[in-house]
């Protein structure tokens, strides 16, 4: 058995541990071990990238039972759901070490916490087993608390506190789904490969549709999906630069990740079920359509607008976070191929895009030590390297062609045109309201007059914050223009996901179509 | 079996009651000579220790009777024998190093009455008969009662003992006229006859037995602070020195258990399952469930004292254990067990932070704990979150195991709106528990403020039981395994 996923979890844990040895005054060995600790996880993650079979199914799997007394099991693979976001939280895990050099306050907590974090990120992408999901989710709860709460802006209390509750809220709700889900079969099972099957039969379509709306309801908290997204904006903005990318690039993503896996794995038949056995107001409208498709929808509008209100630079880019992962809802509603496999590039491409943004709102406010919109003005004379770079970022946020954005939003724009037009219509729309935001918000701090208090500041971006925005450039490049690298991971196994929620629910894709014909 | 032949399998017990002797002598010779009684504490941790040890010996045993019925010996009494025996041994490391016991004049007497309150729960846990539970429950409350007042000088130390008083003598007095009914009802106050018994009732007795169950609740939903019977709760852990306090949430709670448990699940629970009233008994402790883990949640939010803080989060705690009681199957018993023994490690734990910062600056309340991380108790701080966060229910921590086989238990047992109000009741639970979290790390410490030195013993103490509670987290295949053999109650 090769334990190539289990290194990738496990090895920042013992980083952990060694970094909590180390003498508290010597940051800059705490840094450059920390950093080294996540190189293996990046070196793993090319290792998996070159070696992973598209059609091979779950790979790289590793199980050794756990609690044999409760059939618990150490159970890790990928398949091609979870593969590109084990890259992808390899990739930001050391690009934020690097970006977190500037942390002076108990450097050894910062980085400690920063590899447990990464620990929980990667176990809750490779996890098989149910309860190891759960507790993998759970773990990354509390290094995340202490980074926002120690580290983070004047709020950051308030900010800490209002993460931890609402995610633990939607949490407690998954515990619940994930007993009754495991006392279903005999013998009870949390294997989330064969538990869909398992439980497919044993339980009312009725309980189905309530354990799916308990797991989403843990889900959507984390996308953010409208009304759970207000701790965001508040997490978004006190969190230091580096936990910022973290939250935006990964942890946002582990909400659909979670819907993809579970939701859908292991509820499908409840996905397109009609709501109204349910709510009967709701006819004969899909749950899927309810609460992902007009959902998504909305999210998609409504972070767009708020975005366009907002003053402060990063809670600007923290709303249109809202705003783009509802086209990952949309589109992984409508179950055609173009529509999931777009929303699973989205995760991606948001990730690594909105990873840029944050960086770049670090960079200016560790100049300036503000954040107001209007407070700057003709930066692009004062620096314009960077103006160069968060132009690039801005554009491809927007979704221009050519950048890697525009292929996954156009993916799922084409895959919710065929099932649900009205929708389609109004989240394209949206993108006029993204480009109105970005590039208002451009033209106020980098264009114009220079504002006289930072003309001769000198400030421009230095080496170490290039190092960390170059390589998430080049794949947002690369994957604008050539977006088959990812999608080949990807395909086979989101077109078989696909498939098993729609033949699960035949009576019900009838549902959908009348949804779709409603609108 | 015979009274002799019982002796040889009443070893703990039998150790106990040579400690408390031999203290009272110590103390007096002690005394006598003008020496300080720092003694007695190393003698009364031997005691404790060797009764824990004895205890350990018996697990394995095959079950039986002793002292003529009176008195049980099954799996299920021994692993409460090393819980409880743990629970002392623990008191007596703290009182060792508390500020408010260690060095006193009557030092002999708070040891010799806190071994003494531990051979009454050792009692308890395998009490088999109405009159034995009625005598050990009280035993364990007489001694409680002194050594909540056991700071003489201080007011809220007696005002904490008279409430303690008060309450336990209505709940006793309510229990043991339940038991007479019982008695009347049946014939007999052993378990094992009136579980035969109860289940030939005529309605009419039913009607009765149901009042009878109702009033034996009573006294040991006070053992166990249960709401409607939780008042005294918060008072007393207030009041009482802080070992006491962590002796009376973690050890005078499971014996509590104990007793309740027992008693529930000798064919008693069965035939309230069987009878009309019954019905009624078991939505009863349903919501009997369901307000302790709310009302203990809900109450502790705004309280300020850390003590009594702990206090409604022991009553919450009590709560969720409860689950496990209420749905009446060996399962529900199992992860009670599972729960009581990792509450244990974090409330013990919990308490022991609270003792040691309290040794340094005689405060027990939130804003003591300002800064804390960053004053010196980086250890402490960063062992009390562990406890917090597990008494939270958050993975990879024991306390995390524990709420999860309960909620199994209650899925199972088809209390499903429970165990909902129990999940959403940690998330109440985690904003206090982390407002404590929060004083110790987000707030900085202001200048001027005393660098706290922490004993090298109570951090190695700390550390050991946060490592526990970590380890018990990610590995409790071998605890629920032990609790699956403690599970059954011998009924031979």
């Amino acid at each position: 058995m090769e334990h190539l996923l289990s290194g990738m979890v496990f090895f920042p844990l013992v980083g952990a541990a060694l970094v909590l040895c180390l003498p508290s005054t010597r940051h800059d060995l705490i840094r450059g071990t920390a950093t080294a600790f996540t190189i293996p996880g990046l070196l793993g993650a090319f290792s998996l990238f070159q070696r992973f079979n598209p059609e091979g199914g779950f790979q790289f799997v590793e199980r050794v039972p756990w609690i044999p007394a409760y059939n618990i099991e150490y159970l890790v693979g990928v398949d091609g759901i979870s593969v590109t976001m084990v890259l992808l939280t390899a990739l930001l895990s050391t690009l934020c070490m690097v970006a977190s050099f500037g942390i002076e306050k108990a450097p050894k907590g910062y980085f400690a916490l920063f590899l447990l974090l990464e620990t929980g990120m990667m176990g809750t992408f490779v996890a098989l087993d149910f309860f190891l999901f759960y507790v993998f989710w759970e773990v990354m709860l509390l290094p995340m608390y202490f980074l926002i709460g120690i580290w983070g802006g004047p709020r950051r209390e308030y900010a800490a506190i209002k993460f931890f509750l609402y995610t633990l809220l939607g949490s407690v709700l998954m515990l619940v789904a994930l007993l009754y889900l495991y006392f279903t079969p005999t013998p009870h099972s949390f294997d989330m490969t064969k538990l869909g099957v398992l439980v497919a039969d044993k339980i009312p379509l009725k309980v189905q549709m309530l354990l799916w709306l308990a797991l989403f309801i843990g889900f959507a908290i984390k996308i953010p999906a409208f009304p759970f997204h207000t701790w965001l904006p508040d997490a978004h903005v006190e969190a230091p630069t580096a936990i910022s990318v973290i939250l935006a690039g990964v942890l946002l993503k582990m909400g659909t990740y979670g819907i993809l896996r579970i939701n859908y794995g292991i509820l499908p038949a409840a996905t397109l079920a009609p709501m109204s056995d349910l709510v009967p107001a709701l006819g004969g409208l899909s749950v899927a359509f309810v609460v992902l498709a007009a959902l998504g929808t909305f999210n998609i509008i409504y972070g767009a607008l708020c975005a366009m209100a907002q003053q402060d630079l990063k809670k600007l880019v923290a709303y249109s976070s809202i705003s783009h992962m509802g086209y990952v809802m949309l589109g992984m509603a409508a179950f055609t191929d173009q529509g999931i496999n777009g929303a699973v590039l989205q995760m991606f491409n948001h990730g690594t895009i909105t990873a840029m943004l944050f960086l770049l709102v670090g960079v200016i406010y560790d100049r300036a030590h503000h954040r107001d919109i209007n407070g700057f003005g003709g930066l692009a004379s004062i620096m314009p390297r960077y103006t160069f770079v968060t132009g690039f970022a801005f554009f491809a946020a927007m979704g221009i062609p050519g950048l890697s954005a525009f292929i996954s939003e156009v993916l799922v724009l084409l895959g919710a045109w065929k099932v649900y037009p009205l929708l389609t219509v109004i989240a394209a729309s949206a993108v006029v309201l993204t480009a109105g935001y970005m590039l208002w918000a451009l033209q106020r701090m980098y264009l114009g007059a220079p504002n006289p208090k930072y003309a001769d500041t000198g400030w421009e971006i230095n080496g170490r914050e290039i190092f960390t925005l170059v390589p998430l450039a080049i794949i947002v490049l690369v994957l604008g223009i050539y977006p088959k690298i990812i999608l080949d991971l990807q395909d086979p196994a989101l077109r078989q996901l696909n498939t098993h929620v729609t033949s699960a629910s035949q009576p019900a894709a009838r549902a959908m179509r009348v949804a779709a014909a409603g609108e | 079996m015979d009274s002799t032949q019982s002796l040889a399998w009443f070893v703990p017990e039998l150790i106990l009651s040579g400690t408390v002797l031999v203290l009272i002598f110590f103390d007096l010779i002690a005394v006598q000579r003008d020496e300080r009684a720092s003694g007695v504490g190393i003698v009364a941790l031997a005691g404790a220790i060797a009764a824990v040890v004895t205890s350990l010996a018996l697990w394995g045993a095959a079950p039986t009777w002793l002292f003529g019925r009176m008195i049980v010996l099954d799996p299920f009494a021994v692993f409460f024998k090393v819980l409880l025996g743990l629970s002392l041994v623990a008191a007596i490391l703290m009182s060792l190093g508390s500020r408010e016991v260690a060095g006193r004049a009557n030092e002999g007497e708070y040891y010799t009455l806190l071994v003494s309150s531990g051979l009454g729960m050792l009692l308890m846990a395998s009490a088999g008969n109405l009159l034995m539970a009625y005598l050990s429950l009280e035993f364990v409350s007489l001694t409680s009662y002194v050594l909540t007042g056991f700071l003489r000088h201080n007011r809220r130390s007696g005002e904490a003992a008279l409430k303690y008083l008060i309450y336990g003598g209505v709940a006793s007095g309510a229990m043991i006229y339940g038991m007479s009914w019982i008695f009347g009802l049946t014939g007999s106050m052993d378990y094992g006859v009136i579980a035969q018994r109860v289940v030939a009732l005529d309605a009419q007795s039913q009607d009765a037995l149901f009042v009878a169950l109702l009033l034996v609740l009573a006294g040991f939903g006070y053992k166990i602070s249960a709401v409607p019977f939780h008042m005294w709760a918060p008072d007393v852990y207030t009041g009482a020195p802080i070992p006491v306090t962590a002796f009376l949430a973690v050890g005078s709670k499971a014996a509590g258990f104990a007793i309740l448990l027992r008693f529930f699940n000798f064919g008693i629970g069965d035939a309230a399952e069987a009878v009309p009233g019954g019905v009624a008994f078991l939505s009863l402790v349903m919501a009997i469930c369901f307000l302790t883990m709310t009302l203990g949640n809900l109450a502790a939010l705004p309280q300020q004292n850390i003590k009594r803080l702990l206090a409604y989060s022991s009553i919450a705690h009590a709560g969720y254990a409860l689950l496990g009681v209420v749905v009446f199957r060996e399962d529900g018993v199992r992860a009670a067990l599972v729960y009581l023994t990792v509450y244990y490690l974090m409330n013990l734990g919990a308490f022991w932070v609270v003792m040691l910062v309290a040794n340094q600056t005689g405060r027990e309340d939130v804003d003591s704990y300002h800064g804390l991380a960053w004053r010196g108790g980086a250890a402490p701080a960063v062992a009390l979150t562990v406890f917090l966060a597990s008494l939270a229910g958050l993975p990879p921590l024991a306390g995390f195991i524990g709420k999860f086989y309960v909620f199994a238990a209650g899925i199972r047992g088809g209390a499903v709106a429970l165990v909902v109000a129990g999940a959403l009741n940690s998330v109440v639970s985690l904003y206090y528990y982390f407002r404590i979290v929060k004083a110790m790390f987000f707030e900085e410490p202001t200048a001027g403020e005393a660098t706290l030195e922490f004993p090298p013993f109570g951090v190695g103490a700390l550390v050991a039981l946060a490592t526990l509670t970590i380890v018990l987290g990610v590995y409790f295949g071998p605890l629920y395994d032990v609790a699956g053999t403690a599970m059954h109650v011998f009924r031979g």
